[in-house]
């Protein structure tokens, strides 16, 4: 026992030796090497920057000497415009973004819910699994425009005591169903991409099937769909512009209403631009995210 | 490496079995109630993992750990294994040999219950657990398996691997858990890799993070599948040295293996199987000194011819 703790306690030292530090000298071999490495960086660089130039110019002399240009110039890129719908379109915006919020929470809850409900075996969750199966099915192949349609004139129509008929929250769960749908078939395509053999190792063990579920399979199975998920979340993010239609007056409702008195198109731009900046980030996120994934993946697999 | 501390009093296995009284080893959980109670005071100090099966060695009750009567199983149309008889007496090692194919890892996955069986019987402990109304989990719970490929839990380090049965399924508090994770580690030549993922082991680690595993929770038996299977020849070495000290524990063990060298010298019975069907059973001297069967010769002479014995 003694001897194997002091093995331990060597073990971790430095190769080169505490007494003689920055000794290794780099050989010619490897000075040359990299010296061509940051050439060929340098150079890359440099025809990367040269080709965006000309692209860009280009693109630019074919949109400006194409005929429409001027009126096109001023319907929709006026300065003028965008400065009167900018405050307001932000003002809107903020309600996309508790909309995104609140239905993203609420999204990745329920798709769990219904993935977790497709996987249960037994004959005692029969019904469950279709009710399940069905939702899914029903709602990825409806269209969310329709299905904002029918829920947010659909639902007050009905007159159902103590149910809302505000447009948001109508709007809101609208988006949840369709995006549950989606999300549940994520989550599920986690789950089954979970090996059987560590099911069976789990049970072996003498976890209930339950347990085993929530120790062993899930937390696999999230971690594997969180580059798609946050895909579906960049995807809900843009969708929320969508309850305009039932009149909640977010980003897209308040350049509609500019453009409704102006004929000036320009506050779509701004808001659409807006849209853009914001799933910019959430989209660099997820490409992070995913080259992590890959990452650790890669270093499991050398065993 | 199990060399016992000075704590401990007296050498438990032989001079222990005879207080500890074979009443206890009757049923898998009367046992193991037994180990709980004592676990603060000689738990803690033994380095050998021996707590379970201690009672009856000496005991001649007889009743084998591990029995198998008559058992078949099919997959479709295919049967894999054909009126398969096995006894497993306490404190032995079985050695299960035989081509791949012929039906080794079927008879460990029906015995732990991850399979069905279509038809026979299997006792572990003289209680039936292939009648219906018995729960598989618990019966699981008695039983701790290695398998070929580790089967570790990528998304936790060793030690959460290790203590998850014993917290979620025995009701371990998480210190003792730890603490008894750690003991094994310990023993296992694995202090270090406590807090480590498994992706981070060699092969030969995490399968001895996996034996671990498979004990943390003092299984009453231990099946072992092909373990050193999927490891580098260096790294055989090491796995098979843990196995060899659990047997000096005296833990019953039966394991599918390929190493005919190391089942001839750890194993009290070998069996081989072929096709499905127990064609030769016997002392490791009367399988491998003088097969009866031609095929068992034959299937012998391959092993020869590939160097493995
Ligand atoms: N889940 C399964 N479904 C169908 N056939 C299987 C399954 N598992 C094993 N088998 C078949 O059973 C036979 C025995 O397999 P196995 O027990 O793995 O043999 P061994 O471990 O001795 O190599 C093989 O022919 C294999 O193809
Ligand atoms: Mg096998």
């Amino acid at each position: 026992m003694s001897a194997r703790e002091a093995v331990a306690r060597e073990e971790p030292g430095d190769p080169e030796g505490p007494g003689e530090p920055g000794r290794y000298v780099p050989s010619a071999r490897r000075i040359a090497r990299e010296r061509f490495h940051r050439t060929r960086a340098r150079r890359a660089t440099a025809i990367a920057a040269v080709s965006s130039l000309v692209t860009a110019v280009v693109l630019y002399f074919v949109i400006t000497r194409s005929p429409g240009w001027p009126r096109t110039r001023d319907t929709f890129f006026s300065a003028h415009y965008a400065r009167e719908a900018l405050p307001k379109v932000l003002d809107g915006l903020w309600l996309n973004v508790r909309l995104l919020v609140i239905c993203g929470a609420c999204v990745l809850a329920l798709g769990l819910l219904l993935a977790v409900a497709r996987t249960l075996r037994g004959p005692v969750f029969f019904p469950l699994r279709a009710l399940a199966t069905a939702y899914t099915d029903f709602f990825r192949g409806l269209p969310l425009i329709i299905c904002l349609l029918l829920v947010v004139f659909g639902v007050p129509a009905l007159r159902l005591q103590g149910v809302t008929s505000n447009p948001v929250l109508l709007g809101g769960a609208a988006l949840t169903l369709t995006y549950s749908a989606y999300v549940a078939e994520v989550f599920r395509a986690g789950i089954e991409s979970v090996h059987p053999s560590q099911r069976a190792a789990a049970r072996s063990l003498g976890l209930s099937a339950g347990r085993t579920l929530r120790y062993v399979v899930l937390p696999q199975a999230v971690r594997r769909v969180v580059p798609p998920l946050l895909n579906d979340l960049v995807s809900l993010q843009k969708d929320t512009g969508l309850v305009s239609i039932a009149g909640a007056v977010d980003a897209v409702y308040a350049a509609q209403i500019i453009t409704g008195k102006s004929f000036n198109y320009t506050p779509y731009v701004v808001a659409g631009l807006i849209f853009v900046a914001l799933t910019i980030p959430m989209t660099r996120f997820t490409d992070w995210i995913t080259a992590r994934t890959d990452r650790r993946r890669a270093q499991g697999g050398i065993v | 490496m199990t060399e016992p501390e000075p704590v401990r009093t007296a050498e438990p296995d032989r001079a222990g079995a005879s207080d500890r009284t074979s009443a206890s080893h009757r049923t898998g959980t009367s046992d193991r109630t037994s180990t709980s109670g004592r676990t603060s005071t000689s738990d803690r100090t033994s380095t050998s993992d021996r707590t379970d099966g201690e009672a009856g060695r000496t005991s001649e009750t007889s009743e084998p750990v591990l029995r198998l009567e008559a058992v078949r199983k099919s997959f479709g149309r295919s049967v894999v294994l054909r009126d398969v008889d096995l006894e497993v007496p306490s404190h032995t090692v079985t050695a299960l040999i035989g081509a791949s194919g012929s039906g080794k890892s079927t008879l460990l996955r029906c015995a732990n219950l991850l399979e069905e069986i279509d038809d026979g019987a299997i006792f572990l402990d003289g209680e039936e657990i292939t009648d219906p109304r018995v729960d598989p989990d618990a019966v699981r719970r008695r039983i701790g398996v290695v398998f070929q490929a580790y089967n570790l839990f990528p998304h936790m380090t060793v030690e959460q691997n290790i203590t998850l049965a014993p917290r979620r399924v025995h009701g371990v508090s998480r210190e003792a858990a730890r603490e008894r994770a750690r003991e094994l580690l310990e023993r296992l030549g694995l202090a270090d890799k406590a807090g480590e993922y498994p992706d981070r082991l060699s092969g030969g680690q995490q399968q001895r993070v996996a034996i671990v595993r498979a004990l943390a929770a003092r299984p009453r038996l231990l099946l072992l599948d092909e373990i050193t299977a999927a490891l580098d020849p260096e790294l055989v070495g090491e796995v098979l040295g843990v196995v060899r000290d659990l047997k000096e524990d005296g833990m019953t063990m039966v394991l599918a293996t390929h190493e005919m060298g190391f089942a001839r010298e750890v194993a009290d019975q070998v069996c081989f199987l072929d096709g499905g069907v127990v064609l030769e059973r016997g002392t490791p001297q009367e399988i491998f000194g003088a097969p009866r069967q031609e095929r068992t010769r034959r299937f012998l002479r391959r092993i020869v011819a590939a160097g493995r014995l």
